[in-house]
């Protein structure tokens, strides 16, 4: 007989706010349940985010699966477990000392566990799934997948899942499949008649149809991004293989083939090529864009360290480059399934030299979308490498996020470029010539006038007819222009965004990317506990002078970014000339996206410093 | 390095060609490579064959590496864009070029150094990709700007001007381009223009990968007589294969072999290859064989030279790619944005 529930434990009671925990085995077809799961309380109109914590492994290793639902919207991660779904023995001690105090454990119950492996202080729902399986099932991979919609059915009944909402995502994933449609809904049905047999359903954790989803979709950043760069007009992609960025990649093609194809021919409007290396990507790229083609290449941190001559060479020759960095655990290999912030100081400066590079910061896939189609017109209006920083939580995760948008209206930026027609009008072409003002000359593409506007593209120095010169004063010339561009790109980047706190406050936080979704549990929470603080998002750099005047417009800044040595900070500190005191470093950079809770406590815990602390002591 | 521009008179009488350029047109800048350098001859023959084919010198780009092949693409075609790139990398380059616009001529200059060294990866993989180009490595067994260190090219045993001796084995691009898949594969000398010529003409008619191994001593630092690499070693050993004349529409057939011993063949572009026998043997079309010959040729110390291999009907990356006409940096929003319907489609799926 299975353990069952210590009944004086106060039983977590919450209503559409809570996080749901699934602890699998990667291989094990769990996936696919755990997705429905998400998708059918979004379909109840309730909103919830989810997350994939996985290895660097195909088969056999822990996989987890957690699910935020919040009537109130917040969609990053919060922190803690209302209810664990472990399915795996092999981190089962770890799984249940993430359960909150009152909170559930939901397990496979089929082989007895001693007492000792259970805690006192929460709620153990055990069900017999392996003996339901085997006794339904005589083939061994049914026998495994089954378990999985099994249990999905047991949690419909137990957290009052609408179960029409799973039965209709259960006949649109399996469309065109019909004869896996009856087999799976019986599944549904074996686990949820055992739950309402056995079992007061619902539990304190459940679920109430709401109407807070509205028309908002559920996608995640890379292939949001990939489709941006469709809408966008890149034609030419180039990328080796890396993890969290493939998918990206695999995206572009897979929208390209489908909207991409000439109508009549059906042939490509578009090529991509997977190549040998990083450093084949971004040279395919810097060709490609050298011809005026857009082109994009995505890659992660390792990838971003192989292309790091290159990148110098687009600078300095400033050719237009798209480079998706979706960043995760480093250095080296790191955790390549885990997600950080931690290439912020690597594309800044990448290369060897004085570089700096624009970077855009998506906060989501929403935002994915759009910073893909304005990077290829940055690139081009600016002639410059342009990363965008996803990361793996944004680029792999599902998000719900307002639906994406396209001005039919909106037209590519493709530069200066001139034409054919303007050099034939005898207008002076200088490759290197500051004509307008704003440090970025005019090109031509190759082929386009028969004798004028040809011109040599080196990574040497040169003059600003792009003649070969060692000339130091050619050479301080052209650095400097490359600066006031730099200037210049200040004013195209997207703006940061503020938000000021409900009551006047000395304290700001900035933060950017995935924390975001985090960043608004955790200010919403201070606030209740009478912390206010004033926020801005940073969503590209060069930092727009509205960030420089926001730190000097408060005593201290908490500066929260997912990584170790708090590089956004340096950032800071490095380009606006900012007194270090005032910049605050809260880091979390354990390969997890970053919880509210961690937020709040490290805000919280410094606040206390600062107000215990005499006014000349400097922060610890 | 200076960039120095040419007179731009010249004489009333140059000979022109059928556009009206003279040979002056497809020019650079002064070399400023040392004198004598096998180079250079390569720069000349360059241009030779862009003025013989009538070419557009605007519709040609010229992509290198570094080193000091790699800057020779300032002393020619000064109407042509060029781009020196960073060492080992001209083909990713140049691959991403010809993505971006399949109507330009792509000449990559490339050195021992930059692409048997450091870029013997992107080497190999354009040549797989089957990149319509004409890829052309100035072969002379020694890195000359960084001053004498030998190369990958370097066979065993050859000894450099201080007397080192390179113990490491070589590497034949003309043998690796072969099993790579190159369409059109010669090796050639610097100092043998007559064969050159006509080599590149083939190379830049032909439709796919063409590579052209050319042997180009360096005067400075490895033209001692013990060096393979060497004027010297190289005329001694010379053995051409076949002597070729490339005749597009235009021109008339004016040569007059012996019969048997020469094959015309036609290129996708309708160019055709005139070849002259020399080695009666010898059968360009057969990649395996070419690959025999060489080796067993290259064992007795011989430099095989002249049209090795040829696929003349081969097709391009572009091909393979199913890639649409119109070159992609011509095509606008038009084409490319799918547009705020479709978007809203793709919303609606993903609710």
């Amino acid at each position: 007989m299975a353990f069952q529930s210590n009944l004086e434990v106060a039983a977590i009671q919450r209503v559409n706010d809570f996080v749901v925990k699934f602890a699998n085995v990667n291989g094990s077809g769990s996936a696919s349940a755990n997705a429905l799961f998400a998708k059918s309380i979004l379909r109840m109109g309730i909103p919830a985010s989810s997350r994939n914590i996985f290895p660097s492994n195909i088969q056999g290793l822990p996989t987890w699966y957690e699910v935020r639902i919040s009537k109130s919207g917040h969609l990053g991660r919060r922190g803690g477990v209302d209810m664990m779904v472990a399915m795996n023995p092999e981190t089962w001690d770890e799984d249940l000392a993430e359960i909150e105090p009152g909170g559930y454990l939901f397990y496979d119950s089929t082989k007895p566990l001693p007492p000792s492996k259970f805690r006192d202080d929460i709620n153990v729902i055990g069900a017999p799934l392996t003996a339901i399986c085997n006794s339904e099932y005589t083939d061994a991979r049914q026998r495994q997948l089954f378990k999985n919609i099994i249990y999905l059915g047991a949690l419909s009944a137990l957290l009052n899942i609408d179960v029409a909402a799973i039965e209709k995502l259960i006949g649109e994933q399996f469309r065109g499949k019909d004869t896996l449609i009856k087999p799976n809904l019986h599944a549904l049905h074996l686990g949820r008649d055992w739950a309402l047999a056995e079992h007061d359903c619902p539990i304190g954790l459940r679920l109430e149809r709401a109407d807070k989803v509205g028309d908002r979709i559920f996608m995640n950043g890379n292939d949001a991004a990939a489709l941006g760069c469709v809408f966008g007009g890149a034609t030419v992609a180039a990328w080796y293989p890396i993890t969290p960025s493939s998918s990206l990649a695999e995206a572009f093609a897979a929208h390209c083939n489908r909207y991409r194809r000439d109508p009549d021919t059906k042939k490509k409007r578009y090529a991509i090529i997977q190549a040998e290396d990083e450093l084949a990507s971004i040279g395919i790229v810097i060709g490609a864009a050298w011809n005026g083609a857009r082109a994009f290449t995505a890659t992660a941190g390792p990838g971003i360290s192989l292309m790091q001559e290159f990148i110098g060479l687009a600078y300095f020759a400033e050719i237009p480059a798209v480079i998706f960095d979706v960043q995760r655990g480093s250095p080296s290999t790191g955790m390549p399934t885990r997600t950080q912030q931690a290439d912020i100081l690597s594309c800044a400066y990448a290369s060897h030299g004085d570089t700096k590079h624009v970077l855009l910061f998506p906060e989501d896939p929403r935002e994915s979308f759009t910073f893909a189609a304005e990077a290829l017109d940055l690139a081009d209006r600016l002639q410059t490498p342009v990363f965008v920083m996803l990361d793996l939580d944004i680029g792999m995760n599902d998000w719900l996020v307002e639906p994406l948008e396209w001005d039919e209206s909106r037209r590519y930026d493709r530069g200066k470029v001139m034409t054919a027609e303007e050099l034939g009008a005898g207008i002076e072409f200088g490759r290197y010539l500051d004509v307008d003002g704003d440090g970025i000359p005019f090109r031509t593409l190759p082929g386009t006038h028969p004798t004028r506007g040809a011109f040599f593209t080196r990574g040497t120095s040169k003059d600003r007819y792009a003649r070969y010169s060692e000339e130091g004063p050619d050479y301080v010339d052209n650095m400097q222009r490359l600066l006031h561009k730099f200037e210049t790109a200040k004013r195209l980047v997207p703006r940061p965004v503020k938000r000021a706190a409900r009551e006047p406050t000395a304290f700001g936080a900035l933060y950017f990317g995935s924390t975001a979704a985090a960043m608004s549990e955790a200010l919403e929470a201070l606030e209740n506990r009478g912390i206010h603080i004033d926020t801005m998002r940073i969503r590209a750099f060069p930092f727009h002078d509205d960030i420089l005047d926001f730190v000097t417009g408060h005593e201290k800044i908490f500066v929260v970014e997912q990584n170790r040595d708090a590089q956004l900070r340096t950032l800071l500190m490095n380009e606006g000339d900012l007194d270090p005191a005032r910049l605050v470093p809260i880091l979390h950079y354990d390969g997890t996206p970053i919880t509210a809770r961690f937020i709040v406590k490290a805000i919280a815990d410094m606040l206390a410093v600062v107000t215990l602390a005499p006014l000349k002591k400097a922060l610890p | 390095m200076t960039y120095i521009a040419k007179p731009r008179l010249h004489h009333p009488k140059l000979p022109t060609n059928a556009l009206g350029y003279t040979r002056r047109d497809y020019e650079g800048a002064v070399s400023t490579l040392c004198a004598g350098c096998g180079h250079d001859s390569i720069s000349a023959a360059i241009i030779q064959a862009c003025f013989e084919l009538s070419l557009e010198p605007h519709r040609i780009a010229k992509l290198s590496g570094i080193g000091c092949s790699s800057k020779t693409p300032t002393y020619f075609l000064g109407k042509s864009h060029g781009f020196n790139s960073v060492h080992g990398r001209m083909p990713s380059v140049l691959t991403g070029a010809n993505l971006a616009n399949r109507e330009l001529i792509y000449l990559g200059i490339s050195g021992d150094g930059d692409s048997a060294s450091i870029g013997l990866g992107q080497f190999a993989h354009c040549i797989r990709r089957a990149v319509n180009m004409v890829y052309i490595v100035e072969n002379n067994g020694v890195y000359g700007l960084t001053k004498g260190q030998f190369s990958a090219t370097a066979d065993k045993g050859s000894k450099a001007r201080r007397g080192a001796v390179n113990t490491d084995s070589p590497i034949d691009l003309v043998a690796l381009a072969l099993q790579l898949g190159a369409s059109f594969v010669a090796r050639s000398f610097s100092g043998d223009k007559a064969q050159l010529v006509p080599l590149i003409k083939g190379a830049i008619e032909h439709r796919g990968a063409a590579f052209i191994d050319v042997v180009s001593p360096c005067v400075a630092f490895n033209n001692n007589p013990e060096s393979t690499k060497s004027f010297d070693y190289v005329r001694a050993h010379n053995e051409a294969v076949n002597r070729l004349d490339v005749i597009i529409g235009r021109d008339e057939i004016t040569a007059d072999y012996a019969p048997g011993t020469v094959e015309t063949v036609i290129q996708h572009d309708g160019s055709a290859l005139r070849l002259r026998k020399l080695a009666l043997d010898y059968d360009p079309y057969d990649r395996i064989s070419a690959l025999t010959y060489l080796q067993q040729r290259h064992a007795a110390g011989e430099v095989v030279t002249g049209l090795l291999f040829v696929e003349p009907d081969s097709g391009d990356m572009h091909e393979f790619l199913d890639t649409v006409e119109t070159p992609l940096n011509r095509l606008g929003e038009a084409e490319l944005c799918p547009g705020p319907e479709i978007l809203a489609r793709f919303n609606a799926a993903h609710r």
